[in-house]
C-alpha cells in the first residue's frame, strides 16, 4: 500500500517535471515550424471523420430524445435553443475531447512509444536535434491549437444533425431553426467552452507524449503506453471539465 | 599504435538500482584503429557506449573525447562534438516516418557549424549513399528495406557528417551470415575511405577476427582482458576462452 502510494507520487512528480519542461522548451529557439504544421495537419486529418460522425449522431439522437418531453410541455419551439446550448456548452466539447483522447492520445502514445523502443528518439538526440522539442513540443502545441477547431466543427455538425430531425419531424425551415437556435446562445456560452477545449487538447497531447516518451522497452510497452494514454487523458478531460464549469459558475452567475 | 588516444574512458561506474552494470571500466581508442569489444549479452556493452555518447549519465568516471572531458561541456559544445562521432544503433533506428533521403538529411538540420550553411544537401546524401552502395534506395521508406539494407542506410546516416569516430553497436546481430559478411566488408571500406577510428561491439567471432586491430573483453563490468585477436584467442583463462569456442 505504502509502495503503491509512493509509486503514485513518483509518477505525479515525473509527470509534472515533463509538463514543466514543455514551458521551458517552447520559448527557446530553434522552433520546429515545419514539423508543427505537419502535426496540425495530421491531427486534424486523423480525427475529422470520427468527429463528424459522432457529432452528427449526437445531434440527431439528442433531438430525437428530447422532443417527446418538450412536446408534453408544449415547448417544442424551445428545442433548437436548448439543444444548441447543451451542445455548445458541454456535449460538443466533451464528446470531441473523448474521441480525440481515443484517437490522438493513443496515436501519439503508440508513435512515440515505438520510437522510444526502437531507439529512434536516442538517434535524434545523437544527431543533435532535441527530441523533446522536435517530437513533444510540436505535438502538444498542434493538439492544443487543433482541438478547439475540432470542437467548433463538431458543434456545427451536431447542430446540423439536430436541424435535420426538426425539419423532418417539426417542419421547421433552415432559417427558422437557426434563428431559434442562436437566439439564446451568448458569448458566455462560447468562451468558456472554447477555453476548455484548449486545455483538453493540451492535456490529451501531454499525456500521450508522456506515456510514449517514457515507454518501457519491448512491444508490450508500446501497447501499454497507448492504453494508459487514453485512460489518463479521458480522466483528465473530465477533471478539467469539472474545474472549468466550477470556475465559470463562480464568475458568470 | 602510439600517440594520444582520441577517446578515453576512465574508471566508469554505472548502476541501475542494485544492478551494477559497469564497475570501473577503462578504455582507450587510438587514432585509426578498430577496437572490438566483446561481452556476453546483457553485460553492459550498450550501456557503456550510451554513456560515451551522452545518452546515459554515468554514476562516476571520466570520458574524454579528443582531449575534452564531455561531462564538463555545455550543451552547444556537446552537440558540436557529436558531429565527430557516428553512432550505428543496434536495431538501425531509422526514423520510420521519413524516407531514406530525409533520414540522411536529419543530422544536417542542426550540425551546420562544421560545414557552414548547407544549401543543397543532395551531394552529401549521394556521397553517403554511395559509400554504402545504396544510391538506388534514396526515395524508399524504411519499411521497404531489408534488414541488411536498413543497417547500411543507418551507417550512411552515421557517415553523413564525416565523423572521426564511429561507434558500432552489434552491427551484424540479427543478419544472415552472407549479409553480415557484406556489412563487415563495408566497415573496412568505410574505415579506409573516411579514415575513422571505430569501436565495434559484437559477439560475432568472425566479425571480430576480420575487423579488429585490437580487442577488449567486457566481463563483470570491467575491461577484463585486452589484446590482439590472436593473443586472446589462445588465452588459457576460462572466461576469455568461452568467447572463442
Ligand atoms: N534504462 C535501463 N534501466 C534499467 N536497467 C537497464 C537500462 N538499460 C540497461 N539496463 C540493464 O543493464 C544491463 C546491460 O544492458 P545492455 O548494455 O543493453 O546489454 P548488452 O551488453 O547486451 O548491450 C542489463 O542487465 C539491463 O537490464
Ligand atoms: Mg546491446
Amino acid at each position: 500500500m505504502i509502495a503503491l502510494l509512493e509509486r503514485f507520487f513518483i509518477d505525479i512528480g515525473s509527470f509534472s517535471f515533463f509538463a514543466l519542461r514543455f514551458f521551458r522548451e517552447i520559448f527557446n529557439p530553434p522552433f520546429e515550424f515545419k514539423e508543427l504544421l505537419k502535426q496540425c495537419y495530421n491531427i486534424g486529418n486523423r480525427s475529422l471523420l470520427l468527429v463528424s460522425l459522432t457529432g452528427f449522431i449526437i445531434g440527431l439522437v439528442f433531438t430525437l430524445q428530447s422532443r417527446p418531453t418538450l412536446m408534453e410541455f408544449g415547448a417544442v419551439s424551445w428545442l433548437p435553443a436548448m439543444v444548441t446550448i447543451s451542445i455548445v456548452r458541454e456535449i460538443g466539447p466533451i464528446i470531441t475531447a473523448l474521441i480525440c483522447a481515443g484517437k490522438i492520445g493513443s496515436g501519439i502514445g503508440a508513435e512515440l512509444g515505438s520510437m522510444r523502443v526502437t531507439e529512434q528518439i536516442d538517434a535524434m538526440e545523437v544527431s543533435g536535434t532535441n527530441p523533446y522539442k522536435y517530437l513533444v513540443v510540436t505535438r502538444i502545441v498542434a493538439t492544443t491549437l487543433m482541438l478547439p477547431i475540432l470542437v467548433i466543427y463538431g458543434d456545427a455538425i451536431a447542430i446540423f444533425g439536430s436541424y435535420i430531425v426538426e425539419s423532418v419531424k417539426g417542419d421547421v425551415s433552415f432559417l427558422m431553426y437557426f434563428n431559434l437556435a442562436f437566439k439564446k446562445l451568448s458569448f458566455t456560452d462560447i468562451l468558456p467552452a472554447t477555453i476548455k477545449s484548449f486545455f483538453f487538447g493540451f492535456a490529451i497531447a501531454l499525456v500521450g507524449c508522456y506515456q510514449g516518451y517514457n515507454c518501457k522497452k519491448g512491444t508490450s510497452g508500446v501497447g501499454m503506453a497507448a492504453n494508459t494514454a487514453v485512460v489518463h487523458a479521458s480522466i483528465l478531460v473530465f477533471l478539467i471539465d469539472f474545474v472549468v464549469v466550477l470556475i465559470t459558475n463562480i464568475f458568470i452567475h | 599504435m602510439d600517440k594520444k588516444p582520441v577517446l578515453e574512458i576512465i574508471d566508469l561506474y554505472k548502476s541501475y538500482g542494485n544492478n551494477h552494470v559497469l564497475n570501473g571500466f577503462n578504455l582507450s581508442l587510438y587514432e585509426g584503429e578498430n577496437l572490438v569489444i566483446m561481452g556476453k549479452s546483457g553485460c553492459g556493452k550498450s550501456v557503456m557506449i550510451k554513456c560515451l555518447i551522452g545518452l546515459e549519465l554515468a554514476d562516476s568516471g571520466r570520458i574524454e573525447i579528443m582531449g575534452n572531458d564531455i561531462m564538463k561541456m555545455d550543451q552547444e559544445d556537446l552537440d558540436e562534438m557529436k558531429t565527430e562521432i557516428g553512432f550505428l544503433f543496434q536495431g538501425s533506428a531509422l526514423y520510420d516516418s521519413m524516407s531514406v533521403r530525409e533520414n540522411l538529411e536529419f543530422p544536417l538540420r542542426r550540425h551546420t557549424k562544421k560545414f557552414g550553411e548547407i544549401h543543397d544537401t543532395t551531394p552529401m546524401v549521394m556521397e553517403a549513399l554511395e559509400s554504402v552502395g545504396l544510391v538506388s534506395a534514396m526515395d524508399l521508406m524504411p519499411n521497404e528495406l531489408s534488414g541488411g539494407m536498413k543497417r547500411r542506410i543507418a551507417l550512411a546516416r552515421a557517415l553523413i557528417l564525416k565523423p572521426k569516430i564511429i561507434l558500432y553497436d552489434e552491427p551484424t546481430t540479427g543478419l544472415d551470415p552472407i549479409t553480415s559478411k557484406e556489412i563487415i566488408l563495408l566497415m573496412g571500406d568505410v574505415q579506409k575511405k573516411y579514415k575513422t577510428s571505430s569501436i565495434i561491439i559484437t559477439h560475432d567471432v568472425d566479425c571480430a577476427r576480420v575487423v579488429s586491430n585490437r580487442m577488449l573483453l567486457l566481463i563483470d563490468g570491467i575491461n577484463y582482458a585486452e589484446g590482439k585477436f590472436e593473443e586472446l584467442s589462445i588465452s588459457n583463462d576460462p572466461k576469455v576462452k568461452a568467447f572463442f569456442k
